[in-house]
């Protein structure tokens, strides 16, 4: 039997946003019905790794210079280290065969995965839609409850 | 009846679920599905997997390589 399940990826970290993926492509394997809400820090994992020009105050630029761009540049929630840990674990991770973030964020959204950028946190970090992944959604809080009334697993990432 | 064939080897959690899908959805009712997988996981996932989505488990080994025959309800 179908079910749906919903997931808020908040975080920006890497081994955070693997796992938020690889729960949503097991689901969707599964034959479950999968929404991803991205939200604050979550919102860095969708951006786009070249620079797009778009017109920012000085704070959104700011904001958008010391976050990440997209998946290759995500540090690890613990032994970061400035960046080294996030380097040894993707190097560990291609020794190991484990898919890389950007290959699981395909793999899933081949499944159908729906991802839905929170735009009121897109407002508050200066992040405009060109600088994100194409085909995705953009809504609000509304949209996520009602995906989460009808869903039996959800989860806060 | 066909019977199709899944090398799922060397493939990490979800790799071999996914691929399982794939082959389960674009397969014909009745049809067998083996998939050969490494990952340890697999053994455990795959029972999981048949009793959600209604697919017959048709016989799982265990060892180096694990192989699940799977039948397209």
């Amino acid at each position: 039997m179908a079910n749906k399940k919903t997931i808020i990826v908040f975080s920006g970290d890497l081994d955070k946003a693997m796992a938020a993926f690889i729960i949503a492509t097991g689901a969707a394997a599964m034959g479950d019905e999968v929404t991803m809400f991205f939200t604050f820090w979550g919102l860095n994992i969708l951006r786009k790794a070249k620079k797009v020009q778009v017109k920012k105050d000085f704070l959104e630029r700011m904001f958008g210079f010391m976050m990440p761009r997209g998946p290759e540049k995500l540090g690890l929630s613990k032994m970061n280290f400035g960046g080294l840990g996030a380097k040894m674990m993707r190097y560990i991770m291609k020794r190991k065969n484990v898919n890389t973030l950007t290959e699981l964020m395909e793999n899933a959204r081949a499944l159908g995965v729906r991802i839905i950028a929170c735009t009121m946190s897109m407002d508050v970090m200066g992040i405009k839609k060109e600088e994100l992944i194409d085909g995705i959604d953009y809504a609000g809080v509304a949209t996520y409850l009602g995906e989460a009334d009808e869903a039996n697993v959800n989860l806060f990432i | 009846m066909a019977e199709i064939k899944i090398d799922a080897k060397c493939l990490q959690c979800p790799g071999p679920i996914v691929q399982l899908f794939n082959a389960v959805k674009s397969a014909q009712s009745g049809d067998v599905i083996v998939v050969e997988a490494t990952d340890r996981g697999f053994y455990k996932d795959v029972q999981a997997w048949c009793k959600k989505t209604g697919n017959e488990l048709l016989s799982l080994e265990d060892g180096d390589v694990i192989v699940a025959r799977v039948k397209k309800a």
